[in-house]
């Protein structure tokens, strides 16, 4: 059954096509992969997910919702969580702060208000959010400022703070750029644990052997267009796709 | 205490014996001295740090917290005022339903202007806020002069109904303001050596009300509520995408803080039932301003301290004139001291606007914290030296306490 259904979508900029008839089935607890050269939509695509863009046409369903024309806040109330290109972060705020606001998100909703309450008697939310932390190695640094992490560390913290509130679909936008080897793959296993559990992902990202000791589906976007999509295996001889990226040899 | 942390718990007890104690601490100099006139410890002033306090705590609700700096909250605090003159004039001199009007007439009036400015942010917000504080004064002096007196501004008089109440006193004047009997003007006088100690009944009704605000405010600030606040300020992108709407949360600030202006307009005419559309200009809007950033915008305690010591230069350094400096530097020889008063003569007086803006430039040059954070680098100087001290002698281990 598939989770995400993407049809027939468009978005142009001015006269730039970023999105041309795209269509896309993400099934329920896989692993979905989005490759493609720079440049060719895939960004885009995440951002008419999350409502940050409105397709021009074309219609994005979730769990049998409709995702278009609602708010942002009420996409990730129905279980949609996303990590950014560049981490979107409480800068200002603490490690564990920066966990802990999702996770009431979660369990209070879009808006709560009991200024009575404090903080400090959240034990239950503050363990959860202190056990995401120590998932991605961030456990010793709870009670810094989020803004002084570094880039690697700061998407580390953005996936925490989407995973804290167990979401039923991922959408990860490049989430080891910027990585150095031993934290890239300390992060693939994060992913491959996440992965266990059940949680539906969609994946962009550059770095292939990242992306083939995860996927189980991959889609290649070139120009604003699917011109491929299939198990790892067989992308990884297509010629379309040696071609989407040029210099081939990447593969 | 109170539901408070240690830490919390210590600094509210601080803030109650401080307020407790003030007409001792504000008044160091005898009476009679040539320091007296730097005595802050009498009514009038007292009242203003309480009042302004509480204007300033609650406009750090808003901006301390979610970012948004509003130019226009003098408008709440004027709307306040004006509301708790006509419930003296209308129902009672008691200052308790003044006050409460006050409070939920500024409210409404916050959650108006509040849902229009915040759909735009930053440097547009602003100006949409003294938009609104600049109509509601020129409103005030037209327009509406049937119900806030235009120019003379409203004030109580021998043929208000007061239907609760009495018009006029049997020796036919207005009654006096009062809390359930005490009158707001009722002082108690000490006089001990050379000093003397007022202990009056408005400033303290002010205090408590001040401390039930920064109680409250406390407890905000360390709710999920409060911190949601502070990611407002941080990051509204991530927010949503983290499934929170990000309006409604700045929107319950804006009045919360629409509140406290009120709150403190419903004092302001508990101590003097008078009313007038000049406490709604903009440069009312930008005096609670610069009070939350000289204090320190988003600390507990900085709004309370930055109020105290504008309000404390406004009537303190306003008072020195010439003939007191001429006073001061009297051993010096003529020619000297006339240029010593000369060079001082720009910062007093009327010049004190000067000395607060040198001030205020200062401290957010060297301090951006405001005074707060150079409270809090004192105290951590100070924690070292002293535990330097105590530990280099006997090396003892670190007990818990
Ligand atoms: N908000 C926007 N306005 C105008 N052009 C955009 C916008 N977002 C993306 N584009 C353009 O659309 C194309 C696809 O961009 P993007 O989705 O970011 O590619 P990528 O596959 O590298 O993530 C690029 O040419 C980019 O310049
Ligand atoms: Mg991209």
């Amino acid at each position: 059954m598939s989770i995400l259904e993407v049809n027939n979508v468009n978005k142009n900029f001015g006269g730039l096509k970023a999105l041309n008839n795209v269509n896309l089935q993400v099934e329920a607890g896989t692993v979905h992969a989005i490759i493609g050269p720079n440049g060719a939509g895939k960004s885009t695509l995440l951002n008419c997910f999350v409502g940050r863009l409105e397709p021009d046409t074309g219609s994005v369903t979730f769990d049998g919702e409709s995702l278009l024309g609602i708010k942002p806040f009420q996409i990730n109330q129905l279980g949609v969580s996303r990590v950014f290109q560049t981490p979107e972060i409480f800068g200002a705020l603490t490690l564990i702060e920066n966990v802990m606001i999702p996770a009431f998100a979660k369990r209070d909703g879009a808006f709560h208000m009991e200024p009575w309450r404090s903080v400090g008697s959240e034990a239950g939310l503050h363990e959860q959010a202190m056990e995401m932390l120590s998932d991605v190695g961030l456990d010793a640094k709870a009670d810094e400022l989020a803004g002084q992490l570094s880039r690697g560390d700061k998407r580390r913290l953005e996936l925490a703070m989407c995973l804290v509130q167990d979401p039923k679909l991922l959408l990860l936008d490049e989430p080891t750029a910027g990585m150095s080897r031993g934290d890239t793959n300390n992060t693939i296993d994060l992913m491959k644990r996440i992965a266990q559990r059940g949680v539906t992902m969609v994946v962009i990202e550059h770095d292939m052997h990242v992306v083939f000791s995860l996927a189980e589906k991959i889609s290649v976007l070139a120009q604003g267009t699917v011109i491929v999509e299939d198990v790892p295996e067989k992308i990884k001889g297509d010629p379309r796709v040696q071609d989407a990226y040029l210099g081939g040899a990447h593969l | 205490m109170l539901g408070l942390n240690r830490k919390d718990s210590g600094l509210f007890l601080l803030v109650i014996c401080l307020t407790a104690l003030a007409p001792f601490l504000l008044n160091p100099f005898p009476e009679g001295s040539e320091l007296a006139q730097f005595n802050a410890g009498y009514p009038d002033l007292m009242q203003r740090f309480m009042i302004f306090g509480i204007f300033a705590i609650g406009f750090n609700i808003l901006f301390g917290l979610t970012g948004y700096l509003s130019f226009g909250h003098a408008a709440f605090l004027g709307v306040g005022s004006y509301a708790g003159v006509w419930m003296m004039k209308l129902l009672t001199v008691n200052v308790v339903p003044a006050i409460i009007m006050s409070v939920i007439v500024a409210g409404l009036f916050s959650l108006v202007v509040g849902f229009i400015s915040l759909r735009r942010s930053g440097i547009y917000f602003s100006i949409l806020t003294l938009a609104f504080a600049q109509m509601s004064f020129a409103l005030a002096y037209s327009v509406l002069t049937p119900i806030t007196n235009g120019e003379t501004g409203l004030q109580l008089s021998l043929n208000d109904p007061r239907i609760l109440g009495i018009s006029q006193t049997v020796d036919g004047s207005i009654p006096a303001a009062n809390f359930f009997g005490i009158e707001m003007r009722d002082s108690l006088e000490l006089a001990m050596g050379g000093w003397l100690f007022t202990f009056n009944a408005g400033y303290y009704l002010a205090a408590i009300v001040m401390l039930i605000s920064f109680y409250i405010a406390i407890r905000i600030f360390r709710s999920p509520f409060g911190m949601m606040l502070r990611a407002v300020k941080s990051n509204q992108q991530r927010m949503s995408y983290t499934g929170l709407n990000t309006r409604p949360y700045a929107l319950t600030a804006f009045v919360i803080s629409g509140m406290y202006a009120g709150l403190a307009g419903g004092l302001m005419v508990a101590m003097d039932p008078l009313a007038g559309a000049e406490r709604m200009y903009w440069t009312a809007s930008g005096e609670v301003v610069l009070m939350t950033i000289l204090g320190g915008a988003g600390t507990l305690l900085g709004p309370i301290i930055g109020a105290s010591a504008i309000k404390y230069f406004e009537n303190i350094f306003s008072k020195i004139n010439d003939t007191v400096l001429h006073g001061w530097f009297s051993f010096m020889p003529d020619g000297l001291q006339d240029f010593v008063v000369a060079i001082i003569h720009p910062f007093i007086g009327k010049g004190w606007h000067l000395t607060l803006g040198l001030m205020f430039m200062l401290v957010v040059i060297f301090l951006p914290g405001g005074l707060m954070e150079g409270i809090n680098r004192l105290r951590i100087w100070f924690g070292k030296r002293i535990n330097g001290r105590q530990q280099a002698p006997d090396h003892a281990p670190a007990t818990s306490s």
